[in-house]
């Protein structure tokens, strides 16, 4: 049975999360929390911690301290319940290849717990565009039709906590769109947050309300993307990203 | 524990085989192959040996009974080898699927993939060479249960092995039963072997069962204390095999292993 949870608790909440291998490390005391109706981008340079904590969210990696609640159940304690929350896709974690879109939909629809799974397909199916390859073998269709699965893979148990890591990367400029305006339209017509990556800074500016800078381990800035290049005295979002990659230490002391 | 989340895992089992004739053949061909082989060495042996020996029951029930085991391991191993394969590690374990429901999924696809390969090998030694399994009486419910217990803590240890070392790690799992053979005395009695691997022997459950089938084959009868050994034994090794995955897999969520095991990009 799943517990009440107020409107008002985050879909996500990470609290001084921190990962370290040895001397290493890769996320070091990184706090946030993404809202319902609410997408947030996570931003920054190769290397800088951003797959890591999507990671430790998704429970596949575990945090050397720190705390990751989803809708407000502990990750740590409670890895099943908290799970069933979420839902994620990312560039490289394909659907299995010698699976038919429709037998990946419905193998983690039952993994998920999805109720009337049929019915559910087949809105998803036509929601993404995929009724004509429904039994098509996923490792045979390009990359925005994979990408498509995936995403619809991601949406099965209408997850208050959707987790995309550069879910556009290989997409055409068209697919590219028409990807972020379903997700667009997941965030306003449901209650689920979004936790998005991306390099692609035109993107993260049109989807995300918020975007978080990481860099070696630690978030440095935080804001709204239209407003926050000038705030840092930055012409864009792309220059703000370039300085963050390259010039770190003069954001953490201006 | 949710079972359907362990028949997910059996469904796309059923899915890959049913598209697949390079999956579905290895469930009965191979064994089919090693029943006739054996079923002819058999024939042959029994035309050069003293009359009166049923060789049969010894020989070739006692190839059917270690390929069932075999098949049992590898219903284990294969099943979790298809998430290595497909680099499925990353959509499988950020599920709310528990190890539990995982492994017992790998279990459950086990016994309907091992259950074809005995029905193979029952009808091809029955049909072709006259073996009847009648002959160990109420004794085969035991010795099959025992070698399928034993067959699933293998391959709940392989499947370990290779999420530890990683995929190229599997070729220390396919050997696995060829290396214990000649402890478990398959095809002769342990009191054949120096008395160090019998020791070892004596750690082994189908040891018990293969003594037992050449005790009935001879006209003797079964100690059921020994039926009761191997079979104990199997089941601690079931729990000690548990054991190793759960701790190997909780090492690879603290590692990263889980996440760069198909996230090659992983920061």
């Amino acid at each position: 049975m799943k517990p009440e949870v107020s409107p008002s608790t985050p879909v996500l909440a990470v609290r001084e999360l921190r990962k370290a291998y040895g001397d290493t490390v890769a996320v070091d005391g990184v706090s946030f929390e993404v809202a319902r109706n609410e997408i947030v981008g996570l931003l920054g340079p190769n290397g800088a911690g951003k797959t890591t904590t999507i990671n430790m969210v998704l429970g596949v990696l575990e945090p050397t301290a720190g705390s990751i609640h989803i809708q407000g159940v502990d990750l740590a304690r409670h890895r099943s319940q908290a799970l069933e929350f979420t839902n994620f896709a990312a560039v490289y974690a394909p659907l299995p290849g010698n699976l038919t879109v429709v037998q990946n939909l419905r193998y983690f629809g039952m993994i998920y717990g999805v109720r009337d799974i049929a019915t559910r397909i087949e809105q998803l199916l036509k929601e993404f565009d995929l009724e004509r390859f429904r039994d098509t073998k996923c490792g045979v269709l390009s990359s925005g039709e994979q990408t498509r699965v995936a995403l619809a893979k991601a949406m099965l148990n209408r997850p208050s906590l959707l987790l995309l890591d550069e879910p556009t990367a290989s997409l055409d400029p068209a697919t590219a769109r028409d990807i972020r305006a379903r997700i667009k339209d997941f965030t306003a017509k449901g209650t689920g947050g979004v936790l998005w990556t991306s390099h692609n800074m035109y993107e993260v500016e049109e989807v995300c309300d918020r975007v978080l800078f990481v860099s070696r381990g630690k978030v440095l800035l935080q804001g709204n993307p239209r407003t926050l290049p000038h705030e840092h005295g930055k012409q864009s979002l792309e220059e703000l990203f370039i300085t963050v990659a390259r010039e770190p230490l003069a954001l953490e002391h201006p | 524990m949710r079972l359907s989340r362990a028949a997910a895992i059996v469904l796309r089992q059923f899915y890959l085989l049913r598209g697949s004739p390079s999956r579905i053949f290895p469930l009965f061909v191979w064994v089919a192959i090693d029943i006739v082989l054996w079923g002819f060495i058999t024939r042959y042996l029994g035309t050069i040996t003293a009359p009166g020996m049923d060789l049969l029951p010894a020989l070739l029930g006692a190839v059917l009974l270690w390929d069932f085991l075999t098949r049992v391991m590898q219903g284990v191993t294969t099943t979790f080898f298809e998430d290595v394969w497909s680099r499925n590690f990353l959509n499988v374990f950020a599920t709310p699927m528990s190890i539990r429901e995982y492994v017992l999924g790998l279990v459950l696809s086990s016994i309907a993939t091992s259950s074809v390969g005995l029905v193979v090998m029952l009808v091809v030694a029955g049909a072709v060479f006259g073996l009847s399994m009648a002959i160990y009486g109420v004794m085969l419910v035991p010795f099959l249960l025992v070698l399928f217990l034993f067959g699933i803590a293998l391959g709940i240890f392989g499947t370990a092995v290779v999420l530890r070392l990683g995929p190229s790690a599997e070729w220390f799992i396919w050997p696995i039963p060829a290396l214990l053979s000649p402890f478990v005395g398959v095809f002769y009695p342990l009191s054949t072997l120096p008395p160090w691997m019998q020791a070892l022997s004596r750690l082994l459950p189908p040891s018990y069962v293969f003594e037992g089938m050449r005790a009935i084959v001879a006209g003797g009868s079964v100690a059921w204390t020994n039926v009761f050994v191997g079979g104990g034994l199997a089941v601690l090794y079931i729990l000690l095999a548990g054991l190793f995955f759960s701790r190997i897999f909780k090492l690879a969520v603290r590692t990263g292993l889980i996440a760069r095991y198909s996230a090659e990009s992983v920061n």
